[in-house]
């Protein structure tokens, strides 16, 4: 029982990381209809600035936290204009190679410049662990959660209230109507690339924290994507949903199927969960259904 | 003197044969057996090095056939390509290792195995579109490859396998020039299977499904079967490939058919040109060798900078994402459309249009 509970409660912090960097896939989704294939590469390059930033400046973690997080809003900010800015509108498959495109450039850049080896982060939070009734907890974890938490509480009263936010709403449902209100929709999307950068890299340096910083770091944004689309490709909350749903189950797989298939199991299991909800339900749990009209 | 390069001057088609012709003129054929014996003489001249490019080019333009049959053509994205190469490979090595039964019919059969594995993931297509289907064809990919390398007793695991190369009574393929002929014939088998069935109601249904496939539905086309159809066609030719290659790299092992193989091959065709056959070879070619160009450039330019060939890798990848992303910006329509917009400069010219 003990066992359990821990699984669910490790599944829980990883799941709401996964549920952060879903939440930039969405946002970018949402507002300018493009899939976003560099997530993973964004969550590097914000994790390696924020240690760089550590470890060869002495910079101290917050201030160096605040500095990357800058350096990614701008990062996507550019991107957005260079490489995204010619393929709204074009078919699917432009907008994905692009974006694979600038994956790969990406994390040819990151290559270049860190190398390959695993890097270590400083202990920022304390080591002793927390006990909570019989499950045992990192602090780490449970700094992680909070964040998470915050992060999350922030950018829904960020949609719900503020000018920016409610505008990005509007743009993310109907373009033409936003447009006709005044507002920039450039610069919408130019936002909602840079507020995904920044989720991503909040996510990149949390995860950072648990398991140490190397270039595999970024295959979690190929693990968003069953959580994305999961969730529903265009719905926040669906997003969070799924982000939790696949970061307990994968916990579960890791803890009670992987001893018995011998490992792997786990990084596999969100892509069999996805190709069933999938066969049910198209648009995952909370998407909007398109209808087509030809 | 008459322009070369003006071909269909004065050409008329007054009956529907004419129309249907495959060779409009008769010089095109021509200029097509002269290109076909250039190809099938050239081996001839070179060193192996270049035969082992030029064969490798070959085994990713059969592949590249496939997947523009079913992104190309039909308009369905797959990011599973790899695994699907990797589904050929394994069941051509298990057939001639462990079941022992020779090349001839284990090549075609890892072509069928394919064809329904490849089906039974495009059975989600008539729900799902687009982006959806992408990522569920990235299932396919992840979950193909880990069956791979768990099923320790059918595949080797995470080890992989030893395969030999097909032999034709007591003649063997070592060397590379006969593995280039074989290769070749296999070539020019699939682009002709491919050219002529754009030409047949089931190649036309695909592009209709491509273009619309609402519009296709209501004009009587079942969406269901033709999509299907379309996996199980492209997979088939991606597992003869995969068969090709694992026979040529003589092994099979996981790593080999990752996710970074499936981006390949969509850069191939997008290079190449979506939905052309030929622009799929143009593609091969260039997507096999711009690494192969890269590390020779670096290694001439590396009594300059001594630090460059430490970054090859990185800079492997940042190319390759450029090509990408310049292509999808300037030329979109890839090798295919900028060797066609040649082709009618030279036709009109002196004149611009």
């Amino acid at each position: 029982m003990t066992f359990l509970l821990q699984m669910i409660v490790t599944g829980i912090v990883v799941g709401s990381v996964y549920a952060l960097v879903a939440l930039g896939f969405v946002l970018i989704y949402k507002s300018s209809d493009a899939i976003n294939f560099a997530q993973g590469e964004f969550l590097l390059i914000g994790t390696y600035v924020c240690l760089t930033l550590i470890t060869a400046y002495n910079i101290p973690f917050v201030a160096a936290l605040l500095i990357a997080l800058m350096f990614s809003a701008v990062l996507g900010f550019v991107i957005e204009r260079i490489v995204l800015r010619p393929f709204i509108g074009e078919p699917v498959i432009s907008m994905i190679m692009a974006t694979i495109g600038l994956s790969s450039v990406l994390a040819g850049i990151v290559h270049i410049i860190w190398g390959h080896e695993t890097r270590v982060f400083p202990k920022i939070f304390s080591e002793k662990p927390v006990n909570l009734g019989e499950i045992v907890i990192a602090p780490v974890y449970l700094w992680s959660l909070l964040i998470v938490v915050v992060m999350l509480v922030i950018f829904t009263l960020f949609f719900k209230y503020s000018k920016l936010g409610i505008a990005m709403r509007a743009t993310a449902d109907d373009q033409q109507a936003a447009m006709s209100m005044g507002i920039s929709v450039k610069m919408i999307f130019a936002v909602a690339w840079a507020i995904a950068a920044i989720v991503s890299a909040v996510g990149g340096i949390l995860l950072g924290n648990i398991n140490g910083v190397n270039a595999s770091l970024s295959a979690i944004g190929l693990k968003v994507l069953p959580v994305a689309i999961l969730g529903g490709l265009d719905s926040i909350p669906g997003a969070i949903i799924g982000g939790l749903i696949i970061g307990i189950l994968e916990s579960l797989t890791g803890g009670y199927l992987d001893p018995l298939v011998g490992g792997g199991l786990k990084e596999v299991m969100p892509f069999v969960i996805l190709v069933f909800i999938l066969m049910f339900k198209p648009y995952g749990l909370f998407g909007k259904k398109e209808i087509e009209r030809v | 003197m008459r322009n070369p390069f003006v071909m269909d001057c004065g050409e008329f088609h007054v009956n529907y044969k004419q129309d249907m012709a495959i060779w409009k003129i008769s010089r095109v054929r021509m200029r097509v057996f002269i290109l076909l014996a250039i190809f099938a003489v050239f081996p001839m001249f070179v060193s192996d090095y270049i035969i082992g490019l030029a064969t490798l080019c070959g085994i990713a333009a059969i592949g590249a056939i496939g997947l523009n049959i079913l992104t190309g053509f039909t308009g369905q994205i797959s990011i599973g390509v790899g695994a699907f190469l990797g589904v050929g490979g394994y069941t051509s090595a298990i057939l001639t290792a462990k079941v022992g039964l020779s090349f001839w019919i284990a090549m075609p059969t890892a072509g069928i195995v394919t064809a329904i594995v490849g089906g039974l993931f495009g059975l989600p297509s008539l729900r799902l579109k687009g982006l959806y289907l992408a990522i569920a064809t990235l299932a396919a990919q992840v979950i193909i490859l880990f069956v791979i390398s768990r099923w320790d007793a059918l595949t080797g695991g995470t080890a992989g396998m030893v395969l030999s190369r097909p032999e034709l009574g007591s003649f063997v393929f070592y060397s590379e020039r006969s593995y280039y002929y074989l290769m070749f014939v296999v070539l020019i088998i699939t682009a002709i299977f491919t050219l002529n069935l754009f030409r047949s109601r089931v190649g036309r249904a695909f592009i209709a499904v491509r273009d619309r496939d609402v519009a296709a539905e209501v004009m009587g086309i079942d969406l269901f079967k033709y999509k299907v159809l379309a996996f199980i066609v492209s997979s088939f030719f991606v597992g003869i490939a995969g068969a090709l290659l694992g026979h040529y790299t003589m092994v099979v092992s996981p790593e080999l058919y990752s996710i970074t193989v499936s981006i390949e091959y969509l850069a191939i065709i997008l290079v190449g040109g979506l939905g052309s056959v030929f622009g799929s070879i143009y593609g091969a070619v260039f997507i096999t060798l711009l690494p192969v160009v890269l590390r020779s450039g670096v290694e001439m330019l590396s009594g300059v900078f001594p630090d460059l060939s430490a970054v090859l890798i990185g800079m492997k990848e940042v190319v390759f994402g450029l090509v990408i992303i310049l292509f999808l910006i300037y030329e979109p329509q890839g090798l295919a459309k900028i060797w066609k917009n040649i082709k009618d400069y030279f036709k009109l010219w002196p004149f611009s249009y």
